[in-house]
């Protein structure tokens, strides 16, 4: 876990690239020809109307969905298609837009899973809990409670997340995300459904994460606002195609967009 | 008037006036609750993992048993011929994820549900092929299982223990006591306990899906076979024993379907409950009633705990 370096080297060299990306389902074409880049330690805003692309674009990113054409750029290396194993292990995590958490667990279990590709431990001796089984459960366990205090969870840590009220739930998924230690988090709509105060929790906790762990944040989101004040530059989808791309000021004044956003203006 | 004393008074005299025959009576349920909880708990452990009632597990305790037996009748050593009967379980296990859990991924339980009767086909399809349809018998010897039995004496009687019957309770212990472990004590078991709840949340942490369900479905595999070994010490080994693996489904009622300790109680009322209810109260309908009892149980919990004893409480936000 690095810590950032002065304010403005933070953003360093792209780490994540889509080039040429198409996806299409039967006859319906979710994105096409969509290229773009993410620097490493950016906050990167991807946005667009209902219907864009942008979940299928996050999707394509972690090996959900395969495309049927164009390259996903992943530290130097060329990937013709994600596997959404072999994304976690190279350190992309990411939250859903419809949260998916164990509901069957308590918070800190939750989280603990996160932990699951780091831990190497021998499986009989976790079941005999022998002293090396029980070092590493300590030491995962270590890791776990420092993201819970990061997230400010400590006070629900035992309760299962089903109990939970929504805005804690989206927090308990980022922390589930986090624990993996990833380098690059995609983030499906952290804010959907908040109210206002969740909203700048939430607001605070991502750019807390970019600057303490230094991690690549890429996030879908509907609040403008919020989009204009925390990333470092915006992609926007329309109809599965790439209409702008840009700092937030610049995207904002854009015609294509307001076009987009608002239909054709007046 | 009498209706209601043969019902509810002659029973518990009965029991009262031969208690050693009611100690009999109970641990032959005990017993056959004991294979009807291994059996259900195959069902559990895929259930739990992947969300599919594998209509194939009564099916697989026949194969695995059939696998053995047939092997040793065709010059395998006994002990040999249980080594490679695992690792048939474990290519099965393989070829069901491969065959039909992958390319299915993400499609409505019904239809995972439909293809587990497909594998039940294929695999007495197979079993007939291979091994015959005819019934055979358990090699207990060439194993050196325990035969015989105990005779205790006891409540002014006797109570008769068969040595098998021991057996199969300590062995069902021990593999509960060992998944129960697996399940809440290591990754794998946090792994799989993930993947039952939500696939692509599991997916994005790095789980393989695939990996687990192998890891499932050969668990149940290993359970199906010493199912099938003790059931088949018992009476024989046949497809007829499909048929008793039926009753897994109203212990899986009443234990609920997602909980280890309740496939192992319900089996366990079951068994007792049929048995006490066959020798008290069958004479008064001729007999039988141990082939409906337990049915009649699973539609009372329907009617008021659908969830079973043990299970998640369903809630269906709406």
């Amino acid at each position: 876990m690095s810590e950032t370096e002065a304010h403005g080297a933070r953003i360093g060299a792209p780490i994540l690239a889509v080039e040429g990306v198409s996806l299409t389902f039967g006859g319906v074409r979710a994105l096409s020809e969509v290229s773009f880049d993410v620097r490493e330690r950016e906050v990167r805003a991807i946005i667009g109307p209902n219907g864009a692309g942008k979940s299928s674009m996050l999707n394509v990113l972690n090996g959900f969905y395969q495309p049927q054409r164009g390259v996903i750029r992943f530290r130097g290396r060329e990937f013709h298609g994600m596997r959404p194993r072999a994304a976690a292990e190279m350190g992309i995590g990411r939250t859903f837009q419809n949260i998916a958490l164990f509901r069957g667990m308590s918070v800190l279990d939750n989280i603990m899973v996160g932990r699951n590709m780091k831990m190497r431990g021998n499986v009989l001796q976790e079941a005999l809990w022998l002293p090396a089984a029980r070092r590493e459960e300590i030491e995962h366990r270590h890791a776990v409670e420092e993201i819970i205090d990061f997230l400010e969870i400590q006070h629900v840590r035992r309760t299962p997340v089903g109990r939970l009220p929504y805005g804690l739930q989206k927090r308990v998924e980022l922390a589930r995300a986090l624990a993996m230690e990833p380098s690059v988090l995609l983030l499906d709509e952290p804010m959907a459904g908040m109210n206002l105060e969740e909203k700048q929790d939430m607001c605070r906790f991502i750019l807390d994460v970019n600057d303490h762990y230094g991690t690549t944040i890429v996030l879908i989101e509907h609040d403008m606002g919020v989009v204009m004040d925390i990333s470092d530059r915006v992609v926007v989808l329309d109809y599965g195609r790439l209409i702008a791309d840009g700092a937030p000021d610049v995207v904002r004044g854009d015609q294509a967009v307001i076009d987009a956003y608002l239909g054709v203006a007046h | 008037m009498h209706v209601l004393y043969l019902i509810f008074v002659d029973p518990f005299m009965q029991m009262a006036h031969a208690p050693d025959l009611l100690v009999q009576t109970l641990w032959d349920g005990l017993v056959s609750g004991v294979l009807y909880a291994l059996i259900a708990l195959g069902f559990v452990l895929i259930f739990k993992a992947s969300g599919v009632f594998n209509f194939a597990q009564g099916i697989m305790v026949v194969f695995a048993a059939l696998t053995l037996v047939g092997l040793n009748e065709h010059g395998v050593p006994a002990y040999l011929a249980l080594a490679i009967t695992v690792v048939v379980m474990l290519v099965l296990a393989v070829a069901v994820e491969r065959a039909i859990l992958r390319p299915l991924v993400d499609q409505p339980e019904i239809i995972l549900f439909m293809a587990t009767f497909g594998l039940t086909y294929i695999l007495i399809g197979m079993g007939e092929l291979i091994f015959g349809g005819d019934p055979k018998v358990m090699i207990s010897d060439q194993l050196r299982l325990p035969s015989g039995s105990y005779r205790i004496n006891m409540l002014g009687g006797f109570v008769q223990l068969q040595k098998i019957d021991i057996a199969a309770a300590i062995i069902a212990s021990i593999m509960v006591a060992g998944l129960g472990i697996l399940f809440n004590r290591t990754r794998i078991g946090r792994a799989l306990r993930a993947v039952a709840d939500s696939h692509r949340a599991a997916l994005s942490v790095g789980i393989s899906l695939e990996q687990i369900w192998v890891i499932v479905w050969f668990a149940a595999g290993i359970v199906a076979l010493a199912t099938g070994i003790m059931w088949g010490a018992r009476s024989n080994v046949s497809f007829a024993l499909e048929i008793v693996a039926l009753k897994a489904l109203p212990v899986l009622i009443l234990g609920g379907f997602t909980s280890i300790p309740g496939a192992i109680v319900g089996g366990l009322i079951i068994g007792v409950g049929e048995k006490l209810g066959e020798f008290y109260w069958g004479p008064l309908v001729g007999g039988g009633i141990e082939s409906w009892f337990a049915y009649v149980i699973a539609l009372v919990f329907l009617l008021f705990r659908p969830q079973g004893l043990f299970g998640e409480r369903i809630i269906e936000r709406l």
